[in-house]
């Protein structure tokens, strides 16, 4: 099934962000006929690589090759032109357009007088629609899609250009299990006409089913490329980590005392309803499920961000007002959110800034804040944390995912929090900073802090709670405790399926 | 790692950087514009010539205070001089109405906050662009000021107040209303510079999901800014109309360009989340100055538009010019760097 | 649609497109309205001159209306459109008064050539030095009236300096239609088209829609970006030319203002402020709404004055209008997800 000659060679090709070297000297095949998976931690480079193969970003140097001639991709319409499709995480769609518009963008049939035939653009869209074995009608506007279709509707427009390339970067995060099934199928089609495809994702009971080849990245460096037959599950953690899982997780026994946060009830349509669970001072709780099972959006609701339409939040014993963070931030809970440059930090603004805005207040005198208060906390707090930067007032948008990670831990810890609420805490950082924040939060924890998690790493959820629980489409499925809790017993009860990893 | 540490270390710090540099840069030609035109310029340098230049300068410096505010958030208000031109336009028909000067002073004021309220309601609480939404109240509240008075002027004011507006401070050339403008300068830069709002403010500028994420309220933050804004723009309706002891319907008409361009040549960010109060000081008596140096020159008053436009574009410009240059010359240094040192790694294998 | 549509297709019309309908639908009701209380309290506004007023007027607005469409669309903003019309009006002017042979068509491509090139500067500046359309056209209304003022000084172009073919181009009508009209109908019709049917129009849609997806999808986004205000300032000189030809006296003051009302035609026709969605008929139907306001106040003899407070009312109004609706659209399109079949 596999051509003999790779469609597509990545050589040796580098890329850096200011001082942070993305990918370095990273090289891979690519062939016809075959699925080839991209695995590594987050932050290893993967993304960086597919943004080069999409023309977002050129490589700072090596080359890409095409049919074994050197190409350059300078810009996403070179990468079309040369036959590479890339669906992102998040779809790229244009809302205010037709679904039928969205695929044929810039490749609209033309009719005569080179105007658009929508007859036949729709024609197509249905026609392609009907061979991915959906039905999304074409001419609705893809406004109000959800992720699943919108993902579809991505293949829908990589199918349409006949692209020889296809590269998915983590498109299942997003999905349950029918629509995982449904894009295989569609995957596997695509690879059997002959494409080649790169296929991106953290689960790798997909990989195994769907792909022949697996490339490893560690910190934007290349680690191996072998068929994904030689290669056990165990041996690709322990290439994509590069060191013994156990080490990393440091978690104290602590005897838990009272309840700190129990929530009763809570409930945000069509998000999620019936959320009950208590954390109690000391103890580490992990939320795990799928992304977009609704465990952002529950803390959030918490936290007070977002609103929510029914139950209670108690914290301390005292009801909690909703829609309020600052009537959280007053009882104690500290909230360090998912998206660290959208919602964890104000990526313009310095560091100082950053880390004291949530207690301007309480270090201000008479109401005025003449800024010696706020360095001297700023400068405490990023000491504590080990953060390395050059000065305070440097916009904390210049410095690396781990440091960037210690600001919003210095900003939150900083309050001396009861309930400290972490939203994937390690994402997108270095090893070395992410075995330090699980040995602060390991400490928080002795200390009699209680600590709620969200995470998507299993090894960290496995790793660092007393406590699991489970969510799967916006209802809490299970509660394991730290002896019950396996990747199995995780999984299980976070697809609703029997999983073998 | 160790490489990393050590660069962010060596490089100066770009945002303290850029702050100082445009301050330093706006309050130098400003100063240069001054000394230039005082030597150049016939008159200028006169103390008559700088009471009509402080006079001159009121309205606007007074609008861009609040103005500062907002832009900082990242919205922006184009309906401040119809507020001011409507406020002028209320004390007028009031006047002519025989109310007693003192309660149509307070009334007007009352009026600017409730006309600021009405921009704040429509951008945050429907959540509309405050482009389209102040636009919108920049047509609404200057055919209002018309509805009212017509096209006429109410010129009679008590002289009490119309002298002590034109009048100056003992025997300096200093205008009284100088007074009004230097102490709401001195508040408004308090707040945005030393307490917790004005931190807020900043950071609602500079991300406003992650500003809600730290416990701040944009839409309460931002509502009160409209008010305060209507309420300024009310009082510099009340000062303009007696200062030229005339009430009519289009005082103050396209002040709001004046102003949007004296803030962005103070350095603030239409983007929000940068800004300075003194750098937007500078900017008002740049514009000022250059404005009545220039009119001493006997340009005309509609060429010196000219001036203001090129101004307003070169105020945003610039700093994205310098900024792309060094993005490219960085650019290229990295390149170099990196080819480098990936054929200095081929050498070794 | 062509003929040989798939009747499944056609049948299934989206809703957002019914949303859209609905809109230019409100205008034209409101419109009927509007015309028959004012008919009825005084029939004289139904007269042929009162109509053809309104036609000449709607005409140069819409032509404005059109431009600033194509630019809003995009996600950006014209607010050089007044200025630009009266540079134009003025060269136009100027030229004329000393060449009273000139063609009236070349007059139409002096006039839309000042405009391009004020526009190709706008678009230049928003894309290539990177700063927010408002800021630029907010600048270039003031260089481009300063500029007028400067060149013009106190002067005035009057009516009897101007050619006699010229002035007659403004008033004459081909089928008893103003000249002026067809012109803008033209504008407007083959705006349309581009729009709505060509792979470039199309893009621009795209770019308004998300111009992150623009850029991702390979769309060239700078070039069309300074299209777009190319188009816009060519639109705002050929209304300037047709300003000339309408009122015949010109002075450097000529157009001051109007980007409020052409702003707000787009506005209330239904082009939404964040780009990506409208039409050029709908910013049309939004200039003639406007200008026929202003003749039914005169008529009904309410106080002139209301004009702009009514603009300003709409534009409100309208972007009020919008936001509920597309927060009611959201909710339903939600619930027409797919099916796995």
């Amino acid at each position: 099934m596999a051509t003999d000659t790779p469609v597509l060679r990545m050589r040796d090709v580098s890329k850096s962000f200011g001082a942070v070297a993305a990918v370095q000297n990273v090289s891979f095949d690519l062939y016809g006929g075959e699925a080839h998976a991209l695995v590594g931690e987050n932050g290893a480079g993967k993304s960086t690589l597919v943004k080069m193969l999409a023309g977002v970003h050129r490589p700072d140097s090596g080359s890409i090759e095409l049919d074994g001639t050197p190409i350059e991709l300078a810009t996403p319409a070179d990468a079309k032109a040369a036959g590479i499709a890339v669906i992102y995480q998040e779809p790229t769609l244009f809302p205010d357009l037709s679904v039928a518009e969205n695929i044929a963008m810039g490749r609209q049939p033309l009719g005569r007088f080179k105007t658009i035939d929508r007859a036949a653009m729709h024609a197509q869209a249905e026609q392609l629609f009907a061979r991915l074995g959906v039905s999304i009608a074409p001419n609705r506007p893809a406004r109000g899609l959800s992720i699943a279709d919108q993902q579809l509707v991505e293949i829908a427009k990589a199918l349409s250009a006949d692209a020889r390339v296809v590269v998915m970067d983590e498109p299942t995060a997003a999905l349950t299990g029918v629509e995982v099934e449904r894009l295989f199928a569609v995957a596997r089609s695509l690879r059997d006409d002959g494409a080649a495809l790169v296929f991106i994702s953290h689960r790798f009971e997909e990989i195994t089913a769907l792909c022949e080849k697996v490339t490893i990245l560690r910190d934007g460096k290349h680690v191996s490329t072998d068929p994904l037959a030689d290669l056990s599950v165990d041996e690709m953690v322990r290439r994509m980590v590069g060191r013994d899982l156990d080490a990393l997780f440091p978690k104290q026994d602590v005897t838990p005392g009272a309840v700190v946060l129990s929530v009763r009830g809570l409930r945000r349509d069509p998000v999620f309803a019936d959320i009950d669970f208590e954390v109690r001072a000391g103890e580490i709780v992990a939320l795990a499920g799928l992304v977009g099972s609704g465990r952002s959006e529950v803390v959030q609701s918490i936290f007070g961000v977002d609103p929510r339409d029914g139950g209670t939040v108690e914290v301390g014993g005292r009801k909690l007002k909703p829609g309020s963070p600052r009537a959280a931030m007053a009882a104690g809970v500290a909230l360090v959110p998912e998206d660290r440059r959208q919602q964890g930090l104000l990526m313009e603004l310095s560091i100082e800034r950053n880390v004291t805005l949530p207690r301007s207040r309480a270090l201000s005198q008479l109401g005025f804040l003449t800024g010696s208060s706020e360095r001297r906390s700023a400068k405490e707090w990023t000491t504590r944390l080990k953060t390395k930067y050059g000065r305070l007032s440097d916009e904390v948008g210049t410095l690396s995912g781990g440091n960037q990670q210690k600001v919003v831990l210095a900003k939150w810890l900083s309050m001396a929090p009861k309930l400290l609420i972490v939203d994937e805490p390690t994402r997108g950082i270095d090893v070395g900073t992410k075995a330090e924040v699980h040995r602060l939060m390991s400490n928080l924890a002795a200390e009699g802090v209680a600590v709620l998690m969200v995470s998507s790493e299993l090894p960290e959820v496995l790793g660092m709670a007393d406590r699991v629980l489970v969510m799967r489409e916006g209802r809490l499925v299970a509660t394991l405790d730290r002896s019950e809790a396996t990747e199995q017993s995780v999984m299980f009860a976070a697809t609703g399926q029997e999983v073998t990893v | 790692m160790s490489a990393e540490t050590a660069s962010v270390t060596e490089r100066p710090s770009p945002l303290a950087g850029r702050f100082a540099n445009w301050n330093v840069a706006i309050i130098a030609l400003t100063v240069l514009v001054l000394i230039v035109a005082s030597a150049s310029v016939a008159n200028f340098g006169t103390s008559q010539n700088f009471g009509f230049l402080v006079l001159d300068l009121l309205p606007i410096a007074l609008v861009a205070l609040p103005m500062t505010l907002v832009i900082v958030t990242g919205e922006i208000d184009l309906s401040v001089a119809s507020t001011l031109g409507l406020s002028s336009a209320v004390m007028g028909y009031l006047w002519n109405a025989n109310q007693p000067i003192e309660t149509i002073i307070p009334l007007c004021l009352l009026l600017g906050a409730v006309l600021g309220a009405v921009n704040g309601f429509f951008v945050t609480v429907l959540g509309l662009p405050s482009l389209a939404v102040t636009i919108g109240t920049l047509a609404l509240y200057r055919g209002l000021a018309f509805v009212v008075l017509g096209d006429g002027a109410v010129a009679d004011f008590p002289a009490l107040y119309t002298d002590w507006v034109t009048g100056t401070i003992g025997g300096t050339p200093i205008p009284n209303v100088l007074i009004i403008v230097v102490a709401l300068a001195v508040v408004f830069g308090v707040v945005l510079h030393a307490t917790p709002i004005g931190r807020a403010v900043f950071a609602v500028g500079a991300s406003e999901q992650a500003a809600r994420f730290a416990g701040v309220r944009p839409g309460r933050l931002k509502f009160w800014l409209y008010v305060v804004s209507g309420l300024v723009a009310g009082l510099a309706g009340v000062l303009w109309t007696l200062r030229y002891s005339s009430a009519r319907a289009d005082n103050g008409a396209g002040l709001e360009l004046a102003v949007v361009a004296a803030v962005l040549l103070g350095g603030v960010s239409i983007f929000g989340g940068k800004g300075a109060l003194p750098g937007v000081i500078a900017g008002v008596v740049l514009l000022a100055s250059l404005q009545n140096a220039l009119r001493l020159s006997d340009v005309s008053n509609e060429a010196l538009n000219v001036v203001t436009g090129v101004l307003l574009i070169a105020s945003v410009l610039a700093p994205n010019l310098a900024n792309a240059v060094r993005a490219a010359v960085s650019r290229r240094r990295h390149r170099t760097e990196s080819l480098h040192r990936s054929s200095s790694r081929k050498d070794l294998s | 649609m062509t003929a040989v549509g798939l009747p499944g297709v056609t049948a299934r019309r989206s809703s957002l497109d019914l949303v859209l309908r609905a809109r230019e639908l409100g205008i034209v009701l409101a419109l009927a309205l509007l015309v028959a209380v004012t008919a009825i309290s005084n029939p004289r506004f139904l007269s042929a001159q009162s109509i053809r007023d309104i036609l000449l007027g709607t005409a140069i607005l819409a032509v404005l209306a059109v431009g600033q469409a194509v630019v809003v669309i995009t996600r950006n903003i014209d607010l050089s459109v007044g200025s630009v019309l009266g540079l134009s009006a003025f060269t136009v002017g100027t030229l004329l008064r000393d060449n009273p042979g000139l063609p009236v068509v070349v007059a139409l491509l002096v006039g839309a050539g000042v405009g391009g090139v004020c526009g190709a500067l706008n678009g230049v500046l928003v894309r290539y030095g990177n700063v927010p359309a408002l800021v630029v056209t907010l600048g270039t209304l003031y260089v481009v009236r300063g500029i007028t003022y400067f060149w013009a000084g106190g002067q005035q172009i009057n009516a009897d300096e101007l050619p006699a073919g010229f002035l007659d181009f403004g008033n004459a009508t081909l089928l008893s239609v103003p000249y002026l009209v067809l012109i803008a109908l033209l504008v407007l019709v083959v705006t349309g088209l581009v729009l709505r049917n060509y792979r470039a129009g199309r893009e621009l849609y795209a770019m308004g829609s998300s111009p992150q997806a623009a850029k991702l999808a390979g769309i060239a986004v700078g070039r069309r970006t300074v299209v777009a205000f190319l188009v816009s300032g060519a639109l705002a000189g050929l209304a300037g030319v047709l300003f000339a030809a309408r009122f015949g006296t010109i002075d450097a003051a000529a157009g001051t203002g109007y980007e409020l009302n052409v702003v707000a035609a787009v506005v209330v026709g239904g082009v939404a402020v964040f780009g990506g969605s409208g039409s050029v008929w709908g910013a049309a139907l939004g200039a003639l709404l406007l200008t026929t306001i202003g003749s039914a106040l005169a008529v009904l003899e309410i106080n002139q004055f209301w004009q702009q407070a009514i603009v300003g009312g709409l534009i409100l109004l309208a972007i009020g209008a919008d936001r509920l609706v597309a927060a009611r659209v959201a909710a339903s399109l939600k619930k027409r997800g797919s099916h796995v079949s």
